[in-house]
This record gives structure tokens, sequence and C-alpha cells, in this order.
């Protein structure tokens, strides 16, 4: 009995001072390593933004925001290649939020979420979400290029040569569209799974339909998600160099794009341009740092009219 | 004991309870008829029969997990907005199989209005709220549109409180009110019978006492189903009674002989509060 006694007292001392020494051996490493990753990630931002921000904002002028690119790039503006990107990024808009706020509408109100099916649209998306982006480039090039557009120079067959078979910012901005789909799909998708089944069911007890109870109720109370799907498709499509560098983007163009079939000037492909084949490239590096502060700026832009765009519908929608 | 303190016992509990029930002069509304449901392999209702009688309350009873809900909503077809469901069975309307003979559930669902447990208006303004069922239904009138919004609040006792203030948002009534702005949107489309779920079940003693009073006022124009866990509430506003255990209809009949006179042991165990 008192041999028992004395394992159970030097078993508990023992736990005892295990405990008393665990907390602080076993939580201050965790609480070191997770604080120094955070440390690394925001360092990485402050040195990519401060290194930008002090080389590109003495070129940055009115000048070089109105002015094409001039003496071989060596000179000019910019002004081209923003018109470029912001057409772009909403004739690729234009295309990807219909089909995408279908494509969940489909997944989340017309299937069962566990049906074969619907799990194999799923897996389509995200593995859509997954193929690089130059294969997107490439398949843009193929597809569109050449067989859309090759297919229909060859019905309105025009002798003069290719008119929508060449590189052109529609097929351009519809590359992106496919690239950012899934972005689309499932921010809206989130967006529809949190409207309270009880909202639905009012709907259908006064006599709705499916579509009115879609286009009445489901939607409205879904634009704050479907437009921060857009914020997000617009921020990765503002940046891609890769789908848009075979399907529409070009080196230089002394007019900007008037048709949906001319081809435009990008910054991002601007930026790999200059950084790549500019004959000299030391001359052309405070106008490489400008047009990259100019494209970060754009997309902060962008973002933050979607996000004040956003913000002003949900407070609507709270306190009408 | 004898005979005579048992039926005096009886009498008592006659008088206790409102005098309602079959008159002779009432006809039928709806009638269900071996009615089989199931979720997926799950069977939950189990060949229910019951006729419903028209402008009369008739409550649905019994502990939780009965089927009554489900039961409730197969009436106006609301069960089919749930994926994997499947029913056997005849309900009909006036005589006319809501099932067979109606091609869209939205056409039954404007004749059998519902009401849910928890309130659940529209985020729209009091005035959208009552009127969307009009506009689902295709009437545009703007004039039409404010008069039965008007006369849906006054007979939902909810006009002479939100009359100044039809734009604000739904969302800014108590929770009392906005059960009864429910029922006003629901009896916007002039249905001929009107489903409650629990109406009353998420409010205070006032505004339940409200709905109630509300209840006794509607069948005068029309056929109310009410699902309710509140026993005396039951007793208190219908005027006749199913007790529902396990997905079987045990009894059905006049609220007062279900209350008094139980024909079954197990709705005479449940009435007195031994299980459920």
């Amino acid at each position: 009995m008192k041999i028992r006694e004395e394992i159970e007292t030097v078993g508990s001392n023992k736990v005892s001072r295990v405990l008393a020494f665990s907390p602080k051996s076993s939580g201050m490493i965790p609480r070191f390593l997770t604080l120094m990753a955070v440390i690394i990630i925001i360092a990485m931002l402050a040195i990519i933004m401060a290194n930008i921000f002090i080389g590109g904002v003495g070129t940055l002028s009115w000048e070089f925001l109105s002015r094409p690119p001039e003496q071989g790039m060596e000179a000019g503006g910019v002004f081209p290649a923003i018109f470029g990107t912001v057409a772009l990024v909403l004739l690729m808009v234009i295309a990807v939020l219909p089909v995408g706020v279908l494509t969940a509408i489909y997944l989340q109100e017309y299937t069962r979420p566990d049906s074969k099916t619907t799990r194999l649209i799923r897996i389509a998306i995200n593995n859509l979400a997954g193929v690089p982006s130059i294969v997107f480039g490439l398949f843009g090039l193929g597809f569109f290029i050449g067989f859309v557009g090759g297919g229909i120079d060859k019905v309105f067959s025009s002798s003069a040569g290719p008119v929508w078979g060449q590189p052109a910012i529609i097929w351009a901005a519809l590359t992106l569209a496919i690239l950012t789909l899934p972005v689309v799909i499932i921010s809206t998708e989130e967006a529809l799974r949190t409207i309270p089944r009880e909202l639905k069911d009012a709907s259908y007890a006064l006599g709705g339909t499916k579509l009115q109870t879609i286009r009445r109720i489901i939607l409205p109370q879904a634009l704050p998600g479907i437009f921060t799907g857009s914020i997000l498709a617009i921020s990765r499509g503002a940046g891609e160099v890769a789908p848009i560098m075979f399907t529409g983007a070009a080196y230089y163009l002394p007019y900007l794009p008037q048709r949906l079939n001319d081809q435009f000037m990008e910054l991002g492909y601007h930026i790999y341009i200059m950084a790549t084949q500019s004959p000299d490239i030391e001359a052309t590096k405070p106008i490489l740092f400008g047009t990259v502060l100019v494209l970060l700026l754009l997309t902060f832009m962008l973002n933050l009219v979607a996000i004040m765009i956003r913000s002003r519908m949900r407070k609507r929608r709270a306190n009408v | 004991m004898s005979e005579d303190i048992i039926l005096a016992e009886e009498e008592k509990a006659k008088i206790s309870l409102p005098e309602s029930g079959p008159t002779g002069k009432n006809r039928l509304k709806m009638t269900v008829e071996k009615l089989n449901f199931f979720y997926g392999k799950n069977q939950v209702l189990f060949d229910i029969s019951m006729d419903i009688q028209e402008h009369m309350v008739t409550a649905l009873i019994g502990p939780s997990g009965c089927g009554k809900s489900t039961f409730l909503r197969t009436l106006n077809r609301m069960n089919e907005t749930i994926p994997g469901v499947r029913m056997e069975g005849t309900i009909r309307l006036d005589g006319t199989d809501i099932y067979k003979d109606f091609d869209d559930p939205s056409a039954v669902r404007t004749r059998v209005g519902m009401v849910f447990q928890k309130s659940n208006p529209f985020p729209k303004s009091i005035f959208e709220n009552v009127a969307y069922g009009l506009r689902v239904n295709g009437i545009k009138d703007r004039r039409i549109i404010t008069e039965v919004v008007e006369d849906s609040l006054k007979r939902a006792f909810l006009w002479e409180e939100v009359k100044d203030k039809l734009e604000n948002n739904a969302y800014m009534l108590s929770g009392g009110q906005q059960q009864r702005l429910c029922i006003a949107r629901a009896l916007a489309i002039r249905p001929e019978i009107i489903l409650m779920d629990e109406p009353a079940s998420a409010l205070d003693p006032l505004s339940t006492s409200k709905i109630e009073d509300l209840i006794g006022e509607l069948k005068k124009n029309y056929t109310i189903v009410i699902v309710t866990h509140n026993m005396q509430q039951a007793a208190r506003i219908s005027d006749y009674t199913a007790f529902f255990y396990e997905g079987i209809l045990i009894e059905f009949g006049p609220t007062r002989k279900i209350f008094t006179k139980p024909g079954k042991k197990k709705t005479e165990d449940y009435i007195t509060g031994r299980f459920g």
C-alpha cells in the first residue's frame, strides 16, 4: 500500500514537473516559427512594393500616362497599354460573368450536390483552375484564332486575308475569360450557398416558380458574392501575360484598338517586352519600373472600385 | 371511483374547451388518401388518410420527428423542393388531385398558402414583401397591388403598426410583427387554405396570443391547417386535431373529443404529458 502510494506520488510529481515546463517549451517555438513566417511574407511584400515605388515614382507623370511609347520604348509613355489593359479586362468580365454565374446557378439550384454529374463538373472546374496559363494561351491560339476565327473567315470568305482568324483583343479576352472562369464560379457558388433556405421556401410557397425565385430572390442576394468573383477575376486577368501573348497582345501599335478584331497593347506584356526585348535595357529601366507601378495601381484601382460597389450594395441590402 | 364523478369530470372538461367541431353543414376542402412518404429509402409517413373541413382549424400534434411537418408540406407540394423524396397516395383539393391534375406545383401553392415556423420575410420593404406573391403571379397593376397590400396587412392586424413605414425594410420589424407580415404575405395571393408550421413557436406570449386571435379571425374566410407543439394552443384554437406518432396518424377527430375522450391509449398518454 505504501509503495503504491509512493509510486503514485512520484508519478504525479513527474507529471506536474512536465506540465510545469511544457507550456514554455512547446508554446514558444511554434509561436516563434509562425511569427517568422508572417514576417518573411510581410518583408517580401514590403521589399517588392518599395522597390517598385522607388524605381517607378520618378517616371510617373501626366506625360507618361497619356503618351504612347517613343524612340524604341526608351521614351514616351504607356497610354496605349493602359487603354488596352482596361479594354481587355472589361471584355473579359463581360464574357466571364454570364457563363460563370449561370454555371454556379446550375450547380447550386438545378443539381443535387451529391450527384455524379455535379461531382464531375466540379472536378472539371477545379482542373480548369489548375491549368498553367501558357496552356490557355496556346489553346486560345488554336481554338479561338485558328478554329473559331478561321472558321468565320472561311464562311464569309474575304480575299483580303484573315479578318477574324488572327490575334485580336476579343480572342485574348475570351482566353482570359476561360482562365478566370473557375474564380467566378466558385465565388458565386459560395454566395448562393449562404442564401437561407427559408427565403427560397417563402418564394415557392407564394407560387413563385424556380426561375422567378432565382431572378427575384436568389440573384439579388448573391450580387455581392458575384461582385467578389469579378474582383478576383479582374485581379487575376489584368496581370496575366502568357494567355494573351499569342492571342492578341502586340509589341507596339501606333493606334488604339477600335474594333473587336484589332490587336492591342497591354501593360503586363509591355513590361515583358521591355524587360527582355529592348535593345538597351539600362535605358528603358525607369520606364519599365514606371510601367510596373502603373499596372499595380491600375489593378488596385479596379479592385477598389469593385469593392466600393460591393459594400454599397451590401449596405443597401442591409437597411433599405 | 363512481361513474357519476367521471361524468362530472368530463362535463367540466367540456366546458373549458371551445364549443366547436363538426356542425354538419361544413364540406370537405381537402382529402388525403393512403399517403406514404419517403426521404430516400426512409419512410416517414405511413398510409395516412384524413379529411380537412372547410372553414375549420385542423391542428396536427405529436412529438418531434413524428412526421406532422412533412405531412403539412405534402398538402401544397412544398416537399418537392427537397431532392430525393417520394410520395404515394392521393391528395385532393375540392376534388382535384393536386399532384396529378396540376402540372405546376406553383399553381397549387397559390391556392394553398403557407406560413413557416421561423418568420422569413424577404430582405425587401414591407410593401414589397406583401406584393411579392402578386408580382410572381403576374399582377402588374400598381393600383390593384396597393389595394391588396393594404387589405392583406389589415387582415393580418398589422396595418395600424406599419402603415406609415411601408417602404422600410421588413427586417426592422419585431419578431411577432415579422410573423404577421408573413401571414399578410400569404393572404395577399388569396389562398383558400393556409398551412401554418408552428407559426408561434419562436414568439413571446403576447405575440403568440395575437397570432392565435388572428387565426380565429382568419378561419371565417380560410381553411387552416396548423402544426403545433403546444397542446394548449391546439385545444384553444382548433376544431379538429390529428395526433401523429412515428409517421402514423394515431387518432383524428374533433378537438373536444381528442382532448377529453381520446380513443387511443397513445393519444391520452401524449395529451396528459406522459411522453413527448
